[in-house]
């Protein structure tokens, strides 16, 4: 935490239109005519940066989402990672899954083994092990290494996840929700270990989540999106903390609390869900 | 209690386990007596059957005592080829068809069952033939089988194999139609190999289904076989018990029942041993 140099300074600069979401529209069809979730979506993502993408349930965060993963297709509109159109999933835009998504009957060696596996085939046993295990320690898991999904914590999963999706090196980290789950002080210890792992990686990161602090807390830009349907992008805040953040050092800086208030205001007063 | 938590127990120590057990071992036992005297009194009031003291007088020597003996001297040790044999010989005669058919049935149904899992289209295909044919009783496919194999021993085989496939297949493809989106998403994010999938995702998520069809399908088939013997065949626990009927020997029928009964008994556990070895989630 301590020799953490920012990511930021060198990535922008030379990569700025490293994910480019275009004009991307999702709709499907209804017996009442087609059913628009997004419309009309623009977002450019610079290498290495961190964004998050806030808004209520059902505005279209996970399809927006599964757009640039490759689990959706835009009905038009295109999303480019380094001027190459996405069409399918692939190990390059790495998913860090809701629920985790380990293979139960496999332990969490195994679970990250699988994908390091097949994303370098052609690496000795040897070292895809040690990728493993090196990725495994990263998020703190050295000693649970052999341990099944079942034995282990929501945190635990979720690391294992995370050590998952690093340990092929994705140019871009997609997370959708990940600490939903977990109780306060995991889920801090978790944001912690993100930045932590995501500045020595220099992965860009697209991340959804419903908690502003967490937000505030990780990303250069937090997206806010309008509501669903025709959700569009409502406003994209910059979330100018120098790097690296702490927690407490962030939250006396009196920006944070206008930032937080301008995201409470979108979301609850400007884009208030109608009761 | 033990120190070793989770691991196996240090030693086997008898009178712990009865006494942690007793209410499981003693209420089936005197559930079971309490069944034999009814079953005495039934016997010894309408006199059509023999009672269970009247069973064992007459069964004890040499069925009893002697499961593997072998009645014909130039047959030598062994009894597999039929003729006047222990009820062990007969058992394992019938074993050897539900070994053989039944694995037929296993590989091909959890083949068949993975096919129609994946493919809606086919699945939709032959689900009505399957549904048709899935409830023909055992014995009605023995003339058809001895069309095919003009031979008792592959008829029965055959019997085995067409009775205990279907619920391998449906379970099967249940399983593979169950499996949770997730598996699938990891699988086509890290672009898995057909082979890799196959195997690390599709066969271990289908294992508790796959093994709910087999053990249904290894209780039909022991079903099956002993109706499929007594209709027809020269070896065999079906073919004693017919055997022994035609004699008038109903104290052997009895207990080539009993037999049966532990048999099917057994072959149910030993398939759901299998099941918890292969699926070890924790």
């Amino acid at each position: 935490m301590q020799t953490l140099t920012s990511p930021k300074a060198t990535s922008q600069t030379h990569q700025d239109s490293f994910l480019v979401i275009e004009n991307v529209t999702k709709s499907y069809p209804t017996p009442n005519g087609p059913y628009v979730v997004l419309d009309g979506i623009n977002l450019t993502v610079s290498e290495g940066e961190f964004v998050c993408v806030i808004g209520h349930s059902g505005c279209g965060k996970t399809t927006l989402l599964d757009t640039v993963s490759g689990f959706r297709k835009p009905t038009s509109g295109e999303v480019r990672v380094q001027g190459k159109r996405i069409t399918r999933p692939g190990p390059d835009r790495m998913v860090v899954f809701q629920n985790y998504a380990l293979l139960p009957w496999k332990t969490a060696f195994e679970n990250v083994y699988i994908a390091v596996n097949a994303v370098y085939p052609e690496k000795s046993r040897q070292e895809k092990t040690e990728i493993v295990r090196e990725h495994l320690a990263m998020v703190g898991l050295e000693e649970a290494m052999h341990k099944k999904p079942g034995q282990l914590s929501g945190g635990m999963k979720q690391r294992v996840s995370i050590a998952r999706a690093l340990s092929i090196y994705p140019q871009v980290l997609i997370l959708d929700e990940p600490f939903g789950a977990l109780d306060a002080i995991t889920r801090e210890e978790l944001q912690e270990e993100l930045l932590q792992i995501w500045s020595k990686h220099r992965v860009t990161v697209m991340m959804i989540t419903h908690d502003i602090d967490e937000a505030l807390f990780l990303a250069d830009r937090i997206v806010m999106m309008t509501n669903g349907p025709h959700a569009k992008i409502g406003e994209i805040m910059e979330i100018p903390f120098p790097r690296p953040r702490n927690r407490t050092q962030i939250m006396e800086d009196p920006q944070y609390y206008t930032l937080r208030n301008h995201a409470l205001d979108f979301l609850f007063s400007r884009y208030a869900l109608a009761h | 209690m033990t120190a070793t938590a989770g691991r196996r127990l240090p030693a086997f120590d008898i009178a712990t386990f009865f006494r942690r057990n007793s209410r499981r071992i003693i209420a089936p036992v005197v559930a079971l007596f309490i069944a034999l005297v009814i079953w005495q009194i039934f016997s010894s009031v309408t006199q059509s059957l023999p009672g269970p003291i009247q069973v064992i007088q007459e069964t004890w020597d040499p069925w009893i005592i002697c499961p593997f003996f072998v009645g014909d001297e130039s047959f030598g040790l062994n009894g597999l080829q039929g003729g006047d044999v222990g009820l062990g010989w007969q058992t394992i005669a019938s074993l050897i068809r539900v070994a053989i058919g039944y694995s037929l049935a296993s590989i091909i149904g959890i083949i068949v069952g993975v096919i129609i899992g994946i493919s809606p289209l086919l699945y939709q295909a032959v689900d009505p033939m399957f549904q048709v044919l899935r409830t023909v009783p055992p014995l009605a496919w023995l003339p058809i089988a001895l069309a095919i194999f003009k031979d008792s021993g592959p008829a029965g085989i055959f019997i085995i194999f067409v009775t205990a496939i279907w619920p391998i297949i449906y379970n099967t493809a249940v399983g593979v139609q169950q499996m949770p989106q997730d598996y699938k998403n990891v699988a086509k994010v890290l672009r898995l190999s057909g082979k890799e999938y196959f195997f690390s995702i599709l066969l271990p998520s289908i294992v508790p289904y796959m093994f709910t069809g087999l053990k249904l399908g290894i209780g039909l088939a022991w079903l099956a076989i002993v109706a499929a013997e007594m209709l027809r065949g020269d070896t065999g626990i079906g073919f004693y018990i017919w055997n022994a009927y035609n004699s008038g020997a109903l104290s052997e029928v009895i207990l080539a029942l009993v037999y049966i009964g532990l048999v099917g008994f057994m072959l149910d556990k030993l398939v759901g041993f299998a099941a918890t070895l292969v699926s070890s989630d924790k």
